[in-house]
């Protein structure tokens, strides 16, 4: 049995090994030239956010203002369709802010008729998820050049990169016929964007379907006064969707604060509890057992004492 | 309890005397982790991961459960239940589903140390053969168990993983198609496979728990090995499991539960895929499609096979995954060493470390993106795989010279202290010769 083992095995090996050189030779008669897309696609902007670490907490001011980007720009396109109205409690506003928000909200919850059953709309409720702004996909892609805006409610988490990525891209968008990479090369024509595509080296294939949302200071007034340069409103709308990605990222935090020093303080008395009780015992055992070259060396230098060889 | 150096149980509780007459359940705990179970007294913190992989398994039934409460298996429905119902609305949701999906990780990871410990210390060997090919349907078990709980959330790798997983079977000559779609309930994933692969990832578990009650049922016939590979010769060379061994465990499973909440509080999406944020979509495929990292590996060797070499290379492929996982199951009679224990086998020992690093390459071309030099490396490491198995441990085995063994248990640790040596807790303590480490 172990020679037909042996066999198969070594057939396995053969054809891995044959496939390998046929691969390296294919390349090295024709090595592939490097596509335009590693070659001027970056990688997300440094963005620092107090969300960010162990300990981070949301910046709820800037959770508002990214909310308010939101609303007022982003949301002509993009659903927000796992988050709900009484979930902005968690930002900061109070249950009669959050009523007003919902009813005020563009678009209207699909609703019936209570007459008639017909199809109608009505007001938006704390309890409603927020309305999309089309009615369904085909909607969506029809008023977008065959292109469908994606759900914003998981986008942090659903992008390698998180909230550096959205900010890089909401801010990255560059003219493709004067760009240059970092080595000062310029954009091949083949990699130029096609019609009604927006040329963004942060993007995975260098060109998308969304042309710049934040394109002018002053695009949305905030409450608070903070200036609202481009950078700004994409750092904070970068924010906010941080937090529509991960609610409970606070209560998460907290909560493994909490949990890991009590594990640790268990550990710790955990540890010394197994010392006690392996006490009497590592009297005559080494625990560390026979593989410890320290006790190998001791082991053969007792034997030798004993004149045992071995 | 079979072998000689077992201690009978004794109740010296007149309840349990009266409970063991009629129901002998305290006599199995006694047997099973209580006094009645002497371990050789030298195991090592790789003897440690078995207990700890027990460990996940309760928290992933416990967790796994719970979350069952608030999933909905329907394919319009799934993903919004786990990434807003339980995420957001469920009391705790958040971190139940994170404690799963990181459990689910941290099992593997205990699993695959508890594996290699056991390829080292050559615990398939006799008379442990039948401990280890359990082990091995276990491993088995969980790999679909794993692979099935992915495909629930209905993400973007949620889809496509099913996808590319049951269309091996499709390699398969004549039978191969028709099992795919019966396996699958149609031509492609959708609500027939959603709602069977709920279903089913909600029963292996249990069979999983069966066949580790199996698994233990026959470790305890020969008792456990240890780091020399020589048997257990008298009661000198054990110690009680309780309270020696609880300890041990104790210790470490709380050390090891802190890593695991870490990881779990502080960076659950770490070991994830950020493309599961997406809703399964049929008609956009993702950029590059990857299992979870416990199958890479095998991924990069089924992904090795680029020649159709009389069968086409997909079957070649598929053969070799599988293959490379079902070798495993012969290496009591691959590897034909008297000697157990890789500590005292230099040739075995070389080429066992050469193994890791060969697992970790694989691992690591397994989860990357293809591109020439990692399809070559790929290839080679898939050929050591199976050289290593099938080729390298019988030549070994029959031509290196093994070292000296020492004579028992006890003479391997003692160190010249034969002197001071007794049964535990006979012996005074005496300060200034503890032992340096713990």
């Amino acid at each position: 049995m172990r020679f037909i083992l042996g066999f198969i095995g070594s057939v396995f090996a053969a054809i891995l090994l044959f496939s390998m050189i046929s691969n390296l030779a294919t390349y090295a008669k024709n090595p592939p030239a490097p596509l335009a897309a590693e070659k001027f696609h970056r990688e997300p902007k440094e963005l620092a956010l107090k969300s960010d670490g162990p300990f981070g907490k949301f910046d709820k001011a800037q959770l508002q203002r990214g909310f308010q980007v939101y609303s007022e720009v982003c949301s002509a396109c993009h659903s927000l369709k796992l988050v709900s109205f009484r979930d902005l409690k968690g930002i900061g506003y109070n249950d009669a802010e959050i009523k007003k928000i919902a009813s005020d909200w563009k678009t209207q919850v699909p609703s019936i008729n209570p007459d008639t059953g017909e199809p109608a709309g009505r007001k938006a409720l704390a309890s409603d998820n927020f309305p999309a702004p089309f009615a369904n996909d085909v909607a969506a892609r029809a008023a977008n050049n065959n292109a469908l805006p994606p759900d914003l409610s998981l986008i942090t988490k659903s992008r390698e990169g998180g909230a550096a990525y959205v900010y890089s891209l909401l801010t990255g968008w560059a003219n493709a016929d004067t760009y240059r990479n970092e080595h000062g090369e310029k954009l091949p024509a083949e990699a130029k964007p096609g019609p009604n595509l927006h040329f963004n080296p942060y993007f995975a294939n260098l060109n998308l379907a969304m042309p710049p949302p934040l394109t002018s200071e002053g695009q949305v007034t905030y409450a608070d006064g903070t200036k609202p340069t481009v950078d700004q409103m994409a750092k904070d709308v970068s924010a906010f969707l941080v937090w529509t990605a991960e609610p409970n990222l606070e209560n998460r935090h907290a909560a493994g604060l909490a949990v890991s020093i009590f594990l640790l303080v268990a550990t710790i008395l955990a540890y010394f509890a197994y010392r006690q009780i392996w006490y009497d015992a590592k009297r005559a055992v080494r625990v560390t057992g026979a593989l410890d070259p320290v006790n190998q060396a001791k082991s053969k230098r007792a034997k030798a004492k004993q004149g045992v060889i071995g | 309890m079979s072998f000689s150096w077992a201690r009978p149980y004794e109740p010296k509780n007149p309840v349990m005397r009266w409970i063991d007459e009629r129901l002998p359940l305290p006599r199995l705990v006694y047997g099973a982790i209580g006094g009645g179970y002497p371990v050789p007294r030298n195991l090592n913190y790789f003897w440690n991961f078995g207990v700890l992989a027990g460990i996940f398994l309760t928290i992933q039934i416990v967790t796994g459960i719970v979350l069952a409460m608030h999933y909905f298996a329907t394919t319009d429905g799934a993903f919004n239940s786990v990434n807003q119902l339980i995420m957001r609305d469920v009391n705790a949701g958040w971190l139940l589903r994170y404690a799963h999906m990181n459990g689910a990780s941290f099992f593997f990871i205990v699993t695959y140390i508890h594996i290699f410990r056991g390829l080292y210390y050559g615990s398939y060997k006799a008379p442990r053969e039948l401990v280890w090919m359990l082990g091995l349907v276990i491993y088995l078990l969980m790999m679909a168990t794993a692979f099935m709980g992915y495909v629930l959330p209905w993400g973007q790798m949620s889809y496509w993983g099913a996808q590319v997983i049951t269309g091996f079977f499709s390699a398969f000559p004549l039978i191969g198609e028709p099992l795919r779609v019966w396996l699958l309930g149609g031509y492609a994933p959708d609500q027939a496979a959603l709602t069977r692969f709920f279903s089913l990832h909600y029963l292996l578990p249990f069979v999983i728990a069966g066949v580790v009650i199996l698994h233990i049922w026959a470790l305890h016939i020969p008792g456990s090995g240890n780091p020399t590979g020589v048997d257990v010769k008298t009661e000198r060379d054990t110690l009680p499991f309780h309270p020696f061994y609880t300890a041990k465990d104790g210790w470490f499973a709380a050390f090891v539960l802190l890593t695991y909440a870490v990881v779990t509080y502080f960076a659950p999406d770490y070991l994830g895929h950020p493309d599961n944020y997406i809703p399964a979509n049929p008609l956009a495929t993702p950029a590059h499609i990857v299992p979870e990292w416990y199958f890479w590996p095998f991924y990069a060797i089924l992904r090795s096979f680029t020649i159709d070499f009389i069968l086409p290379a997909k079957l070649w492929g598929v053969l070799a995954m599988f293959g490379s996982i079902l070798l495993l199951f012969f290496l009591p009679w691959l590897d034909k060493s008297p000697v157990r224990s890789g500590a005292y086998r230099p040739v075995f020992k070389r080429f066992f470390w050469l193994l890791v690093i060969d697992v970790l390459i694989l691992g690591y071309v397994g989860g990357a993106p293809l591109n020439w030099w990692r399809t070559a490396l790929g290839q080679l490491a898939s050929a050591y795989y199976f050289v290593h198995f099938l080729v390298i441990l019988p030549l070994v085995s029959a031509f290196e010279t093994p070292e000296q063994l020492p004579t028992s248990i006890s003479d391997s640790v003692l160190h010249g202290e034969e002197a001071e040596a007794a049964p535990a807790g006979q012996t005074k303590p005496r300060r200034g010769s503890v032992a340096t480490a713990g």
